[in-house]
């Protein structure tokens, strides 16, 4: 019974995620302002936009999953479920292929990380390039990535499946497919790194964020390629190595993304600012602490120490791991504990922080025109209309080191 | 270009609130002919209504994509049974009930009516656009006797389904019967209850019609719920062909 209200609601949430989808496609390719092509866009809406359609193409399958999973708990098929015991006693399934539902999942599921962390990848391009005020490197080549990556990560679903003994050769498709992301991955580090080069960088605290999302990126997502070798992977698929390549790339660097983007877009929200002194402590004790919890679970893993036990307390190799463990979990405490910063100063800040300007961290895209906090419909009914790109900073000649996607060019410049 | 002024901006004037802002120029309703405050005009609300269908689609194309898969890989693997150490196989090929024919036959002459029901609407809303003055007589606009048909014909074919199902249970197939009978079920449901989305999209035009709404909403309503119906009409022919050629 439990099982199956979990079913159903990942099957409602699945139908929320079509419709939000839905929501952003339609609105990124047919209401967009005045002037903002495509190619105008903020890269946040760009990866939200690949987000959306990724989730599109993605939740339908999970959706059919959770179908096929309820009728055979509930109507007695056997899609899943084969032959077989529970406790003693023949379940009446016979044939059902464990196998297909693995590949409904991850095809899904390999889909589902990108869906995590494009935004804040998206979101993170956008404030390195505002807090060094320099336009982004690359962004077109930011761009294509995103789709690149959006592309690939259909191909890449049985990289989670190397254990299910699947044929050699297409364990090695997955592998050079999974592989192959590394390349627009790169790319886009490269790009936010040329973007920091030589910028007149402003280390507020939605920067620290996106640069601490940058640096989780690049530690978490190298274990990717180890990973997606059959080879290793056999050796460390059971183990912690997996989690902690999976938690800083996907989980930390993703709730990176949020804290900065909570950071950066909180004033226009609520018309006050954060209190900047309590954004830099939570900032380096989550930095940190997220290091000293994932970077030890690497060595753990590759000490093979397994995941998916409670306990292990029998075996005599983990006993000798034991104070990693403990180390992690003093980490894992600390960590957690400056998450409560966070909350009070997210709440704080909304009654009792200093009041916000329109445009705070002198930005040039459209959220910053309007009001702060914004009137009914964000634009009070009017629609404004967009000139330039969205990382026009340190323009030679303008007025100001930076050029709003709202002004309008000037005929003639210096 | 010729002009020596820094200070010249094109089109729209700037109007200055705040130092830190900048100035958005902005103007009134220049979103693909958006009038004033209030809704688009006709066209641009029809393109993104289909806009919007064409986008939902894809998650619903994708549900059957992955059923099919699911239906391809069931039917191949013969699995162990480890009470007797041996492969079998546990797919046995149902015998679909001839009414399912009937069906299709009933589902694509509503297909039919549906895209004659769409273009009467779409003619009568852009008369009216061309000349809003003009109200077109109440009594055409009531008269939707297109629609009716295709709801009717809607209608039959779901109950024509769930007889199939009552035949397919009495000769012995039941949802669990075999992986084979589950799909049948399985597919003939999801397609049913899709199929029921429309029926309703096409009870809500008629309710427009007889409130006399305005013709252009409905006529927006039609035209998109016609697309669709065609989708299922399509997709059912292909689940029943998928159903009785790879059995
Ligand atoms: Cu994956």
């Amino acid at each position: 019974m439990g099982a199956d209200l979990w079913i159903i609601s990942i099957a409602i949430f699945c139908l929320g995620a079509l419709m939000g989808a839905l929501n952003f496609i339609t609105t990124t390719l047919d209401m967009r302002a005045k002037g903002m092509t495509l190619m105008r866009m903020p890269l946040t809406c760009w990866a939200w936009f690949v987000t959306a359609i990724l989730g599109l193409l993605a939740f339908g399958v999970l959706l059919s999953a959770g179908i096929l999973l309820l009728m055979d708990r509930n109507l007695g098929t056997s899609f899943f479920v084969p032959l077989g015991t529970v406790n003693g006693v023949l379940t009446g399934h016979k044939g059902g292929s464990p196998l297909l539902w693995q590949h409904l999942f991850w095809f899904f599921g390999h889909p589902e990380v990108y869906i995590a962390i494009l935004p804040a990848m998206g979101l993170c391009s956008q404030l390195l390039s505002v807090f060094s005020r320099k336009p982004i490197f690359g962004y077109k080549a930011m761009v294509y990535a995103i789709l690149a990556i959006g592309f690939l990560g259909f191909m890449v679903w049985g990289h989670h499946m190397f254990m299910s003994g699947m044929s050699p050769y297409s364990a090695f498709a997955f592998s050079i497919m999974t592989m192959g992301i590394g390349v627009p991955s790169a790319i886009k580090t490269f790009n936010w790194l040329g973007t920091l080069w030589r910028g007149k960088i402003r280390f507020s605290s939605p920067m620290l964020f996106a640069i601490g999302f940058v640096s989780l990126f690049v530690v978490g997502g190298i274990s990717g390629p180890f990973l997606a070798q059959p080879v290793l992977d056999i050796y460390l698929h059971e183990t912690y190595f997996v989690i902690a390549h999976f938690h800083l790339i996907m989980g930390v660097a993703s709730i990176f993304g949020i804290f900065a983007a909570t950071y950066y877009w909180f004033p226009k929200m609520f018309g006050r600012m954060m209190n900047e002194p309590l954004a830099k402590t939570h900032f380096w004790l989550t930095f940190i602490g997220a290091y000293a919890i994932f970077m030890p679970m690497h060595y753990y893993g590759m000490a093979g120490g397994l995941r998916r036990y409670s306990q292990g307390t029998e075996v005599g190799w983990i006993n000798q791991l034991w104070p990693i463990q403990r180390f992690i979990s003093i980490a894992a405490f600390v960590t957690i504990a400056a998450q409560f910063i966070f909350v009070f100063n997210l709440f704080w800040s909304m009654k009792k922080g200093k009041k916000a300007v329109d445009n705070p961290w002198e930005a040039t895209t459209l959220e910053w025109t309007t009001a702060t906090p914004p009137p009914h419909d964000n634009f009070g009914g009017l629609t404004p209309v967009v000139y330039n790109g969205p990382y026009e900073y340190s323009v030679p000649g303008a007025p100001r080191d930076y050029v709003m996607q709202t002004d309008a060019p000037v005929t003639a410049r210096h | 270009m010729a002009s020596f002024s820094t200070t010249t901006t094109l089109d729209e004037p700037q109007v200055s609130r705040g130092k830190a802002g900048g100035a958005p120029p902005t103007f009134d309703g220049g979103d693909g002919g958006r009038p004033g405050r209030g809704l688009p005009d006709y066209p641009t609300r029809l393109r993104r209504a289909r806009l919007g269908l064409l986008v939902a689609l894809t998650p619903v194309l994708m549900l059957f994509v992955s059923f099919t898969s699911a239906y391809v890989v069931r039917q191949g693997l013969p699995t162990l049974d480890p009470r007797t150490n041996q492969l079998v196989r546990d797919w046995i090929p149902v015998k679909l009930p001839t009414l399912l024919f009937v069906n299709t036959i009933v589902l694509l002459v509503s297909s039919i009516g549906m895209e004659l029901a769409r273009r009467q609407t779409k003619l009568a809303a852009v008369a009216a656009t061309v000349k809003p003055a003009t109200e077109a007589p109440i009594s055409a606009e009531g008269k939707t006797p297109w629609l009716a048909m295709t709801i009717a014909l809607g209608l039959l074919f779901l109950f024509g389904q769930w007889m199939a199902w009552k035949q397919l249970a009495a000769s012995g197939f039941y949802v669990a019967t075999t992986p084979s009978s589950s799909f049948v079920y399985l597919l003939t449901g999801a397609h049913a209850v899709h199929l029921m989305g429309g029926v309703l999209a096409l009870l809500v035009a008629g309710l427009f019609a007889l409130l006399h709404r305005s013709i252009t909403t409905r006529s927006i309503v039609v035209d998109v719920t016609g697309w669709y119906w065609h989708f299922m009409a399509g997709l059912w022919v292909y689940i029943f062909a998928l159903l009785e050629l790879a059995k």
